[in-house]
């Protein structure tokens, strides 16, 4: 697979070394140097809080939310245990990031944390790993060994006082636990079944104790900030959309991957680099933030660039940076089932509307796709949506119905085509 | 305090509070399923959502804080479309199977569609087909009803204090159910049918036997423990039909143990005797009241005149009436009789208090204690919804500690525990009592001999809870009550009391052991030691309700003349001379002193079977054959009135009348721990057949023992063994019970396979069967 | 009803978490268990619940909630392909098919000779590599054109 570094995650790492992801050589390339001149020069919690807040790093699990303020949240001086968690859940399709840096940056990740733990005064994280990365999984748990023998981990790290122990947890299969309280009430040990918000993390998480959940992509960005300034990550981005960030490129590309570009770049250049269409077949649509984005079609997306706002503005979502490109032939009928089936799966049953609606919607979209849909379906099908959207105690409920109201804005027209002839235009995905 | 408005209602609400607290604070209705004030928030449902200005969509009352300002419409359009929303996803794959449904008319489900439902369905697709489940005998299931609102789940988890209930696999294939082969085994098990919104959940029992609507609802106190649970008793044609709880947030909030809820199946037992009768020539023959009386009056004059009035003893168990009691003991008195007795599981009768002795504050009061400590008690078995309640209590702060010859598992967290031989228990008292003079560096009572006694960890360990606490308790079970040395434990968890500033309090076995003693009906002692000439037994049967079952049946056997007031058959027939047919509960008014000293009166919920009388006017018309003053009443309420005369508060009193001599033992060898089990405790519990399949029922079945004693014994898990004790024997299955010291067997009391045996701790014997 | 390894490797997951939290270590618990077994039994999960002290319900719950648990014997290989759109876009249908018509069986069922169950599977988070395919949970195999999934085939005998 492809990875184009040209930012802060994945800066000097080099693929053809085997040894790329061990602690020597990122020591080599940089690595820990942040940790230790915060604990050399006895950097105040305050300051690296404000760099953070300079960077404006958004956090990169989908939500956008400013790092630096959610670290500001955490309460400084709770008298009891406090917790750190990494969110190495990436089960959202399209999004295979996360991935890339447990596998060949896990250090960046681990230094990320140590130093998100310095700067909130938590002395215990964890780090949530998707389940279906078990390979990964064990070569983060390889690299936690290395940071604890080399005391970047641990107890009196680089003997001074400050503790931090690191471990990492392993999901099963369960898209939801990305839902960072889903992600908390697994790692209690239970279904991963998000909670209702208020109380937030931050007063109430893991354990009842005070939380902070950042995406590893996130983490993974700290120690370049706190090395190079805040101020560098942010002039890397735009106002607003500090840093480079990772976009995960799949689909009918010619070489898929992950790209770590400035934010702001033009999705016609991100094309580019991903050597442009397969087959040289027509863009026809994108679904620009992961699969619970709303679909673009062609024309719009390729005058949109890839940041929050752009995004957010051609009405759909950057979420987690991950891009789904779909070519001329493409039957929308069918992309949308696929779709429809995965949130129907993993609603994991706990709110009404989601638990019933899903399923609804998915036999619906199933019908149509089997010819045998029916002229009122697509009316009760955006109706279904808008008793799902907003009602539910997660956003899965809206991740759900996201792509069908994008479907049938952008490409009603196949649906229509495929209730009327009981074919489709397009062959089925295959 | 914070100030919002409920569709345009201005209110205050204290700062905490949900929309859905401060709606119900002011009577306005929001609809819901998962949400109970009892019950961790879920906000799974979403029925609650209403509008909340400025929020973006609309809220879940039910988790939603209040915030200052908040204006809240429950009714607007936005509120309403989003109620309606999630009542149609809740019915799409709901079988609208109402005609057949045993909730039909009390199901909140139904109830909320005719609000917010539609007439006609929108979902075209197959329906969900959910498998049933076994979840024991008294919950029936019919699983495609469920709506998933998890009270059921939750419920099990945090009230019954295990997770029995899950809800396995995920999405719209979510279901609810035990572990594979498992069933639901809490006493408090039957809560969870009350709860369920729907009818997914209902009672096994009362299944398809009638319809809600064409019960009457009857208020009713339970017969059983001390914890005197309102109840609303149904009927239907003169029978009861099911029994639910009346909530009463002061004694059983709104639960109800499994015994209070089911035992009612023995009231419609075919062991009720409807008639009286009179064994003639060894032959039973049905007999109208006024021969029936007349043979009681003349039989009991005639063994006083031959024998004394020493030759005569009245039993009863403490589940009878103040009523009842109270004339009882008058009819004794009109007799010369002295030994009326209801402390008839007592072995040990010496203890004098200065009055009846109760709990020693309210239950509220107790659960708001900081900490507890329970000397010799099944919590759970005997006291099935205050182990619940302090089971909340401890999830509040309250610490909770036992001194015990067993190890059960409370289902809440033990701060300290010292487990000790069943002869023990006084040495076990005696080890944290000298825990805590230590600690507090008092001296040691004058009264107790401490003998070679030394302070294991555990001991000092219970001391601790007790120590530096504002709201202490230490409570006397019924293992510690009907132990043989009863009296010193009484007097060591006195010292402990006065040491600590902690109350001492006495956990009612039954439903009237208050009651019995203000009415004064206990003073008969052992009146089966030295057998009589003639026993009157109210509501008693000597192999079940009394600890040395042996000897009082043998007892029974050998007296002329037994007069059984009674409302089953069964065991009377054996040994009585003439029956009586009494009321049950269900077909009396009387009244039941509760725990706390709280007097409450019921009336009959249905008329007396048969020719069944209430035994308070049997009792009453007794009094009139034999001529004596006093017994003219008109209604219960008279004698009520008579018997408790006054506050009751004042004639409360736990403080030792007398100082006890206390003497630490040593034991040794095998001893028994005889306990009444759950479903043996009462006459009703023992012929309800649903109650009787219960896993705690088969466990009264079990005799257990550590590892240790069972190797010892040559003994395994599921072998039969046979134990003898005082010459009786019985064969019970083996089972092993972790939580025993060395040398302990575990044989339950008063039971149909153990009756043969003798007293509830002592030498027993034990071998391969 | 677990060999020594696995019980030390429980303890090790139980270790990561606070000593009142023990049952943040049932999902680790059982996936050794399954590692081990296979599949998970109910007297399996039991055993598992017991160790770990929690209610069986409560592991049930777990091992029911998240896809990767088999509580159904599985071959020796069980071949898990992503099927999800990105996957889908790049083949991961094509995939499935040749195996299916390779082994002669489909999602969710067993070769006779009990060496290979096929299982449809969600996003694995692995996109870029489509189509993705995993073996016994655990080895996650990339590019599984026909081709690869010939010699990936081979290696599994």
């Amino acid at each position: 697979m492809t990875v184009y570094a040209k930012g802060v995650v994945f800066e000097g790492v080099d693929f053809d070394n085997p040894n790329h992801w061990r602690l020597e050589e990122y020591v080599k390339r940089g690595g820990y140097a942040a940790l230790k001149k915060i604990l050399n020069e006895k950097i105040t919690q305050d300051e690296i809080i404000a760099e953070m807040k300079t960077s404006a790093l958004r956090g990169r699990g989908g939500a956008g939310f400013p790092t630096g303020l959610k670290w500001s949240f955490m309460p400084r001086n709770f008298p009891g245990q406090k917790y750190l968690v990494c969110n190495t859940d990436e089960g959202e399709p399209g999004t295979f990031k996360d991935l890339d840096i447990i596998v060949s940056n896990p250090h960046a990740l681990i230094e990320g944390m140590i130093i998100g733990g310095y700067a909130m005064g938590i002395t215990v994280g964890y780090n949530y790993i998707h389940g279906e990365v078990f390979e990964a999984y064990e070569r983060f748990e390889e690299a936690l060994e290395e940071a604890r023998a080399a005391g970047f981990l641990g107890d009196n790290i680089l003997g001074t006082d400050f503790c931090f122990q690191l471990h990492a947890h392993h999901g099963y299969g369960a898209y939801i636990c990305g839902e960072e309280t889903a992600l908390l009430e697994s790692l209690e040990g239970k279904k991963g079944q998000p909670r209702f918000k208020p109380p937030f993390p931050a007063s109430y998480g893991l354990y009842g104790k005070p939380t902070t959940i950042n995406n590893t992509e996130t983490f993974a960005s700290v120690p370049y900030i706190i090395r190079e300034g805040g101020q560098k990550f942010l002039e890397l981005g735009k106002p607003n959309n500090g840093g480079t960030k990772l976009f995960s490129v799949s689909g009918h590309v010619n070489r898929p991957g992950n790209y770590e570009i400035p934010l702001g770049t033009p999705f016609s250049e991100l094309l580019e680099m991903c050597g442009g269409m397969r087959g040289g077949k027509k863009l026809k649509a994108v679904i620009p933030g992961g699969s619970s984005a709303p679909v673009l079609p062609a024309d719009i997306m390729m005058q949109c660039t890839m940041d929050y706002d752009s995004i957010a503005k051609a009405g759909s979502m950057l979420g987690s940076g991950a891009v789904i490109v779909m070519d001329e032939t493409v039957c929308m009928v069918s992309a949308l089932e696929r779709l429809s089936y995965f949130y129907h799966e993993e609603s994991c049953g706990q709110c009404t509307p989601c638990r019933e609606g899903t399923g609804w919607l998915y036999r619906i979209v199933h019908r149509i796709a089997h010819g045998e849909g029916r002229p009122e379906d697509l009316d009760l099908l955006a109706s279904i949506g808008d008793n799902i959207a907003g009602r539910t105690i997660c956003a899965l409920g809206d991740a759900a119905v996201f792509p069908v109201r994008g479907m049938l804005k952008h490409f009603r027209s196949e649906f229509e085509y495929m209730i009327e002839h009981k074919t489709r235009q397009f062959a089925a995905l295959s | 305090m914070l100030e919002i408005e409920i569709d345009g209602k201005k209110l205050t609400v204290p700062s905490g509070s949900t929309v859905m607290d401060a709606a119900n604070s002011i009577g306005v209705h929001i609809p819901h399923f998962c949400y109970h004030k009892k019950l961790s928030i879920a906000a799974n449902c979403r029925m609650c959502l209403v509008q909340v200005e400025k929020a973006p969509k609309p809220l879940p009352a039910c988790a939603t804080p209040v915030t200052d300002g908040m204006k809240v419409f429950t009714h607007s359009d936005q509120a309403v479309t989003a109620q309606k929303g999630v009542m149609e996803f809740l019915l799409i794959n709901h079988p609208l199977d109402c005609p057949i449904c045993d909730q039909g008319g009390e199901c909140q489900l139904q109830d909320l569609a005719v609000g917010y439902g539609q007439s006609g369905s929108r979902y075209q697709e197959e329906k969900r087909v959910v498998a049933n489940k076994d979840l024991g005998p008294l919950i029936s299931t019919d699983m495609t009803r469920c709506i998933h609102c998890s009270r059921c789940v939750r419920f099990t988890e945090e009230i019954a204090g295990y997770q029995e209930l899950g809800m396995a696999n995920r999405g719209e294939f979510t279901e609810v159910l035990p572990f594979i082969g498992k069933t639901v085994n809490s006493e408090i098990s039957g809560n969870v049918i009350d709860l369920c919104p729907v009818g997914a959940l209902t009672s096994k029992p009362f299944r398809y036997s009638a319809r809600t609507w064409e019960l009457s609802r009857r208020k009713s106190v339970s017969p059983h423990d001390g914890l005197g649970s309102n109840l609303v008793v149904q009927v239907k044609n003169h029978k009861v039909m099911r029994v639910l709880p009346l909530e009463n947030e002061a004694i059983n909030e709104c639960w109800l143990a499994d015994r209070d809820r089911f035992s009612y199946e023995a009231l419609n037992s075919e062991e009720r005797i409807t008639k009286p009768m009179i064994k003639q020539g060894g032959v039973w023959q049905e007999a109208d009241w006024q021969t029936a009386l007349e043979f009681v009056a003349n039989g009991l004059k005639g063994v006083i005149a031959e024998h004394g009035r020493e030759s005569v003893a009245a039993v009863a168990t403490p589940h009878s009436t103040v009523e009842e009691l109270f004339l009882l003991r008058k009819l004794m008195s009109g007799l010369g009789v002295n030994a009326v007795e209801t402390r008839l599981r007592a072995a040990d009768f010496a203890l004098k208090t200065a009055g009846a002795t109760w709990l020693g504050q309210s239950i509220a009061e107790l659960a708001a204690s900081d900490a507890v400590v329970v000397i010799g008690s099944t919590l759970r078995k005997e006291q099935p919804l205050l182990a619940q309640r302090l089971r909340q209590s401890v999830k509040k702060g309250l610490k909770l500690a036992a001194i015990n010859p067993h190890g059960d598992d409370l289902l809440t967290a033990k701060a300290a525990e010292l487990v000790v031989r069943p002869d023990q228990l006084v040495e076990g008292v005696l080890q944290v009592l000298k825990a805590v003079a230590e600690a507090k560096g008092i001296a040691l009572p004058a009264n107790v001999d401490f003998g070679s006694i030394d302070i294991p960890a555990e001991a000092r360990a219970v001391a601790a809870v007790l120590d530096g606490k504002e709201k202490t308790a230490i409570l006397l079970g019924n293992i510690a009550q009907q132990h043989p040395r009863y009296g010193e434990i009484y007097a060591a968890a006195t010292a402990i009391a006065e040491a600590t500033g902690a109350k001492l309090g006495v956990l009612g076995e039954a439903a009237n052991t208050v009651g019995a003693q203000l009415v004064g009906a206990e003073t008969g002692g052992d009146v089966f030691a030295k057998p009589r000439q003639a026993y009157f037994m109210l509501n008693a049967e000597a192999e079940f309700d009394v600890q040395n079952g042996a000897q009082a049946l043998a007892a029974v056997k050998q007296a002329k003349l037994v007069v059984a007031l009674s409302s089953f058959s069964s065991c009377a027939l054996e040994h009585a001379d003439v029956i009586l047919p009494v009321s049950p509960f269900s077909e009396t008014s009387g009244t039941f002193v509760n725990m706390e000293g709280r007097a409450q009166s019921f009336n009959g919920v249905v008329r007396p079977l048969g020719e069944t009388r209430p035994a308070w006017k049997v009792l009453r018309v007794l009094g009139n054959l034999l001529g004596f003053a006093g017994f003219d009443y008109a209604s219960s309420e008279e004698i009520r009135d008579e018997a408790l005369a006054g506050d009751i508060a004042p004639r409360l009193s736990n403080a030792l009348a007398a100082p006890v001599a206390v003497k630490a033992q040593s034991a040794s060898g095998l001893v028994r721990l005889g306990e009444v089990s759950i479903y043996q405790a009462d006459i009703y519990s023992r012929r309800a057949p649903s109650l009787q399949k219960t896993a705690d029922a088969a466990n009264a079945t079990l005799l257990k023992a550590n590892a240790a004693t069972l190797a010892k014994l040559g003994l395994a898990a599921g072998e039969l063994a046979r134990v003898e004790q005082a010459g009786g024997t019985a064969e019970l299955q083996v089972a092993l019970d972790a939580g025993l010291l060395d040398d302990v067997i575990r044989v339950s009391a008063n039971h149909p396979l153990t009756r043969a045996l003798a007293a509830h701790v002592g030498a027993i014997a034990v071998a391969k069967a | 009803m677990l060999s020594q390894e696995s019980l030390a490797l429980i303890d090790r997951e139980l270790a990561k978490y606070p000593a009142d939290q023990r049952r943040s270590a049932i999902m680790g618990a059982l996936r050794i268990a399954q590692t081990e077994k296979r599949y998970l039994t109910n007297e399996l999960i039991e055993f598992v619940a017991s160790y770990v002290r929690i209610p069986p319900v409560a592991a049930y719950e777990v091992a029911t909630f998240y896809n990767m648990y088999d509580r159904k014997p599985v071959g020796k290989y069980k071949l898990t392909v992503c099927t999800n759109l990105p996957c889908a876009l790049s083949g991961g249908y094509t995939t499935a098919d040749y195996l299916k018509q390779k082994l002669g069986i489909g999602f969710g069922e067993t070769t006779a000779d009990g060496r290979f169950t096929l299982a449809e599977g969600e996003c694995m988070g692995a996109c870029g590599y489509a189509p993705v395919m995993l073996v016994n949970n655990h080895s996650m195999c990339n590019h599984m054109t026909p081709d690869a999934i010939d010699k990936k085939l081979a290696e599994l005998e």
